[in-house]
């Protein structure tokens, strides 16, 4: 079965829920209007249509708009190949849509990463834990309204104690004990 | 009146049971050993968290992260072209492939990904195969001296010496190469290097033979890796495994066949499976996908569009001024070229807006870009779905039942890299 006869196939069990499938550069995405379904789209999608394989979950934070974060999963089934994209919309009130876990166990790790990432919380996992940054980090590093050098936490900068030999230099990052805006010449604002 | 002594002795009956408890206490008692993040089995920084009965272990909860650099923050803060030197630092065993894996995502979003030049989709399908061999030949080589396999690593070492130097060859750096661009490389193949790759493969196949006397018949090796952790087919599909772990429980998927992209179609090449899905199946596979990997580099150096030296100028970038840098003469010479120039490194490529996933087989497994573009030269999302990161999340799940002394076997068989699994 191609991808687009399974969009069509959740199209007609799902209904108005489902978005027209989408096709660029051959993918077809399609678009969830109500996340707390996407447990059972994911569910009839891997026993109906054979997506056994769920090859990532991302997330993506549309700063400013409003819902504020989608969700996208990419579905694969192992025995012909065919692959499909289903995105759902989360607002930042909520930040929860219920987990994929008990489809695919390997949902486990990719939602605690997004968890972790972007604060975005999955209902009914077992285990929501941060998994890169640290348990106690009070902060979500990949949403679009956290800085790229980062914010002050507790830990000590240990990173930087020596002087380096070109330093002064425009491309040279500056040592010492000062944070990172001021370290690292990549994010050094240009009207400052 | 009962004295203090009355009341302490028990009598037989009560002393058996108080016996049992205390023997009860002791053999269910369980202890928390943490392996991990500096140990020499954990390939980088991995903790493990082993929860143990005795030499058995009951539950293990890895914790991963200790190698975070925020890659997927930083991307969306640069250009597309700016970020290929980060994709060195993913797997660090397979820059190459590494390399190979992000143009071609990026060439996926602006539509140009099956428009490349011959010559370069061969040049690319090559960097590819030999990061393969190198990565896998790290991968058994430390697999093998965390069982106590000493010589192995040595003897892979060596192989591995020649395929920097021939990394070297191409790009000017052993391991840091970013030697893709987006649409096409960073330069043709310099004179001589096939000569020198075809040299690569004769020495290599002997010397893999050697390995295998040294491994797959040996004894103690089978001993240790058999029927150890052992993944069903479907706990691999389930959990999301690829590459050569899903290939040793017995999947045949192997993006290079089920979703052809570059010249992978025309070259001949088989993909190896497992039977049982145990440590030494995922041994096996390895070592059969080294040698294919090698006649599949062979295969490309009899059919390169241009031969050892490019004769007939084949071209290796895509002809897009809008895409790839032009040459310098031209910048320096002619308005149109330097106007690329100037667009081309202060804003980058310009990108349609749209959302792409791109997988491609790396040595550890399927290694993914999904960019999601609003148009420009930067991404507005780029995510990396590492292949160590999630075959790693299948530990807690194998580890239980087996031994403390197994789990650098498991490790070694699932064969990890932290830079990429932490990105």
């Amino acid at each position: 079965m191609t991808a687009l006869e399974s969009a069509k196939k959740i199209k007609a069990k799902f209904g108005d829920l489902i978005s027209e499938p989408a096709e660029f550069r051959g993918e077809i995405s399609v678009k969830l209007a109500d996340a707390e379904q996407i447990t059972a789209v994911c569910e009839f999608a891997k026993t109906e249509l054979g997506f056994n394989y769920l090859v990532d979950i991302s997330s993506v934070d549309n700063y400013g708009d409003d819902p504020r974060w989608t969700v996208v999963y990419h579905l694969r089934a192992i025995v012909d190949g065919a692959e499909i994209r289903i995105k759902t919309d989360v607002n930042e009130e909520k930040s929860e849509l219920p987990s994929v876990l008990p489809v695919w166990r390997t949902a486990n790790w990719h939602e605690r990463e997004i968890y972790d990432m972007m604060g975005i919380r999955f209902s009914g996992h077992p285990d929501l834990r941060r998994i890169l940054m640290w348990e106690g980090y009070p902060y979500f590093p990949l949403r679009k309204d956290f800085p790229l050098a980062g914010k002050p936490s507790d830990l000590p900068g240990v990173a930087f104690t020596k002087t380096a030999p070109l330093e002064g230099g425009p491309f040279v990052t500056v040592a010492g004990g000062k944070d990172a805006i001021s370290r690292e010449p990549r994010i050094r604002n240009p009207e400052e | 009146m009962a004295t203090v002594q009355d009341i302490e002795v028990r009598d037989s009956a009560a002393r058996t049971a108080a016996a049992a408890d205390e023997l009860q206490d002791v053999q269910g008692e369980k202890m928390v050993l943490n392996m991990g993040p500096s140990h020499p089995a954990t390939h980088g920084v991995l903790r493990i968290v082993l929860e143990l009965d005795g030499e058995i272990i009951t539950r293990a909860d890895p914790d991963v992260g200790y190698l975070h650099r925020g890659d997927e923050k930083i991307a969306e803060n640069m250009t597309y072209t700016q970020f290929i030197p980060y994709t060195d630092r993913l797997d660090y065993l397979a820059p190459l492939a590494n390399n190979v894996a992000y143009a071609l995502a990026v060439e996926k979003l602006l539509g140009i990904h099956d428009k490349l030049p011959p010559r370069c989709q061969y040049i690319r399908v090559m960097c590819a195969e030999l990061a393969r061999i190198s990565a896998h030949l790290l991968g058994l080589g430390a697999f093998a001296m965390d069982m106590g396999a000493v010589t192995v690593f040595l003897l892979s070492f060596t192989e591995r010496e020649k395929i920097y130097n021939l990394a070297e060859a191409i790009s000017g750096a052993r391991l840091t190469t970013s030697y893709t661009r987006i649409g096409g490389v960073m330069r043709d193949l310099p004179p001589g290097w096939l000569d020198q790759c075809q040299k690569f493969c004769d020495e290599f196949i002997p010397a893999l033979n050697e390995f295998e006397t040294l491994l797959t018949r040996n004894r103690i090796w089978v001993d240790r890796v058999r029927d150890l952790a052992v993944i069903s087919k479907s706990d691999a599909i389930d959990y999301g495994l690829s590459g050569p772990n899903l290939r040793g429980s017995g999947v045949e998927y192997d993006l290079r066949k089920n979703q052809p992209y570059l010249c992978y179609k025309d070259l001949q090449f088989d993909i190896p499976t497992g039977a049982v899905g145990d440590c030494y199946d995922r041994y096996l596979v390895r070592m059969e996908e080294m040698r294919q990997s090698a006649r599949i580099l062979e295969q490309c150096i009899k059919k390169i569009p241009g031969g050892a030296d490019n004769q007939t100028n084949e071209p290796v970038n895509v002809a897009d001024g809008k895409i790839t840098l032009p040459p310098k003469q031209k910048v320096l010479s002619s308005m149109e070229e330097l106007i690329h120039q100037f667009m081309l490194v202060t804003e980058g490529v310009n990108c349609p807006p749209g959302e792409i996933y791109f997988g491609h087989e790396n040595p550890k497994g399927e290694l993914g870009f999904y960019i999601n573009s609003k148009g420009g030269g930067t991404p507005y999302r780029l995510k990396i779905r590492a292949p160590s990161f999630v075959n790693l999340s299948i530990v807690p799940k194998i580890f239980v039942g087996t031994m403390i002394s197994d789990t650098v076997a498991i490790l070694g068989s699932l064969d990890f890299v932290m830079g990429e699994c932490d990105r």
